[in-house]
């Protein structure tokens, strides 16, 4: 087993009392596999990742990675934010080598490194340009191509593409299979976009808001993997099965509140 | 869908008229910009000339532009003018250099660790409340009357605002930015080096452009009460003597003085901080 979760909970103490966000999580990943974790807004979905992350410490059960439990934040694991974290000081060029910097790469090496992930990613042109002067979609590839360039073992994803229009995102959910296809890294990405969870993901975990728990597992088998295959029928299957399961989920959820 | 109540009915329509002078956060025309400069600049000049011109004014009172610049010309000629506009700016460069040389790391390090700041924050907001002029006495009283209670004066007043407030520029770092150094390999200290520190470089250079020119009135303050030399001893001095021009010139050089400094610091601002220069 590769990452492994188990009996994950998360609490939260706060000013209303005890908040339990997560109850339960228990997961596998293989190496090489693109899995995603699909939920609504609040589900806790950030808050699990960032307990993979190692940025805060599950209440109870445990994370591991190759059979080590994860203790603390490494770059053993990519992560790219929900939000924009490039370094708004530093050229797209000095943001990619700069997990490389800190781990202490010889300069010529990780300009190497760099300059090849930022042609991975599509961006060589902008090597030079501030955070500033990009695009939305271009500033989350950069944010991937820094978190490739250390070549983790895992790349973990917050809904990267969550701020992007849909033809901006059609087309980097493309580049994300063709990267994935290309590099063979194991990908867990975080998303409340069903379409994209199913077109992007060989597993789906659903989960159910408040706390949030696996309400179920799916494996996604697509006979291909490009935009044609959205129209098929098996794809609307996948996507109307979910849906659904939101959709019930969603108004459990609310009628709990009311 | 009923609300309670038929707001449409109970709220007045409104428009939101076009103008040029009263934009909002916007920008002007730069024609009417420097038409605005100008009359700023020129008004009170024109209104100081009219008043002393045609207004039977005691030159004792209010000195005429004229007057000013012949006394300007007189000490400038003498040397005096030089020799006191040195001996300030030397108490300032040095009272000021000392101040944000500790004051800023010690301001970072109370930004990044809670625990400085527990340890620090109450003590510096407390001296920060206690006006730098009212320590003059007791400066006087320990350290004499040379330089130094001068420049310890400066090193207070300056110390304890720019501290908190470059403590302040540290706690917008977003905390993402730290959390993502940390996953790409970084530890504590390459964070606070390589990621704290670049991104509050802005905020401490306006930091230090703002208590600069506390620093300058503060050593104006001190040369008025005890000095032989500087800008606030000549107009002191010009004060006992009535010599109202000379107080004038010496208003005009600590003014120009100041500005000069302010601008200079937000041109280092704009030329190391290109990335910044939008957020403000
Ligand atoms: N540090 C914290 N302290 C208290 N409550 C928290 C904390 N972090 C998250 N929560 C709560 O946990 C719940 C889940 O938050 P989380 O950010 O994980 O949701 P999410 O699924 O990522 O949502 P979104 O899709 O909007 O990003 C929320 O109800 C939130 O209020
Ligand atoms: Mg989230």
């Amino acid at each position: 087993m590769f990452l492994q979760i188990k009996d994950l909970h998360k609490n939260f103490w706060t000013r209303q009392g005890e908040l339990v966000v997560l109850k339960n999580i228990t997961m596998d990943i293989h190496q090489g596999e693109f899995v995603c974790a699909l939920g609504a807004s609040g589900s806790g979905k950030s808050t699990l990742l960032r307990q993979i992350a190692g940025l805060d410490q599950p209440t109870s059960g445990e994370v591991r990675i190759e059979g080590r439990r994860i203790v603390g934040p490494g770059p053993d694991r990519g992560m790219v934010f929900q939000h924009y974290t490039l370094y708004p000081w530093m050229n797209v060029q000095a943001n990619t080598e700069f997990g490389l910097k800190l781990q202490g790469v010889p300069r010529q090496v990780r300009r190497e490194q760099a300059s090849y992930y930022l042609s991975v990613v599509g961006l060589t042109q902008f090597a030079r340009a501030l955070p500033r002067e990009l695009s939305g979609g271009m500033k989350q590839r950069v944010a991937i191509a820094r978190a490739l360039a250390s070549e983790p073992k895992i790349l973990l994803m917050d809904e990267p593409f969550g701020a992007l229009d849909v033809h901006t995102k059609e087309a980097m959910h493309e580049f994300m299979l063709d990267l994935w296809q290309r590099t063979k890294i194991t990908v867990f990405m975080i998303t409340h976009d069903v379409e994209e969870a199913v077109f992007l993901s060989g597993r789906i975990y659903a989960l159910g808001s408040r706390p949030g728990t696996i309400r179920k597992e799916m494996v996604i088998n697509l006979p291909h993997r490009d935009h044609t295959v959205k129209r098929q029928a098996i794809f609307h299957d996948y996507r109307d099965e979910l849906m659904d399961l939101m959709r019930k989920h969603g108004q459990e959820a609310l009628a709990a509140v009311a | 869908m009923n609300s309670p109540h038929p707001i449409q009915s109970l709220v007045k329509p409104r428009v939101i008229k076009p103008t040029v002078f009263w934009r909002l956060a916007e920008d002007i025309p730069s024609t009417l910009s420097s038409t605005l400069i100008l009359v700023s600049v020129l008004f009170p000049l024109v209104t100081w000339w009219a008043i002393t011109t045609f207004g039977q004014v005691d030159p004792k009172f209010l000195p005429s532009p004229q007057q000013v610049i012949e006394a300007g010309v007189r000490l400038g000629r003498s040397g005096d003018l030089l020799r006191d506009t040195v001996a300030s700016l030397w108490r300032v460069g040095v009272g000021f250099a000392w101040a944000a040389l500790i004051s800023i790391p010690i301001g970072v390090l109370m930004g990044s660790f809670a625990s400085i700041r527990a340890l620090l924050e109450p003590l510096f907001g407390l001296m920060r409340y206690m006006p730098a002029p009212a320590f003059i006495p007791l400066l006087i009283l320990y350290l004499g009357i040379g330089e130094e209670p001068k420049i310890t004066l400066i090193f207070i007043g300056v110390f304890f605002f720019n501290s908190l407030m470059v403590m302040d520029t540290v706690k917008f770092v977003p905390k993402e930015l730290i959390e993502a150094t940390y996953m790409l390999g970084g530890t504590r200290w390459d964070t606070l080096g390589q990621v704290i520190l670049p991104h509050v470089v802005p905020g401490i250079i306006d930091a230090c452009r703002i208590n600069l020119a506390a620093a300058w009135q503060l050593v104006i303050v001190a040369e008025l009460i005890a000095a032989t030399d500087g800008l606030g001893r000549r107009i002191s001095v010009a004060g006992r003597f009535l010599r109202t021009d000379e107080i004038f010139v010496c208003l005009i050089v600590i003014g120009m003085i100041g500005l000069l400094m302010d601008l200079g610091f937000q041109a280092l601002l704009r030329s190391t901080c290109r990335w910044a220069s939008q957020r403000r």
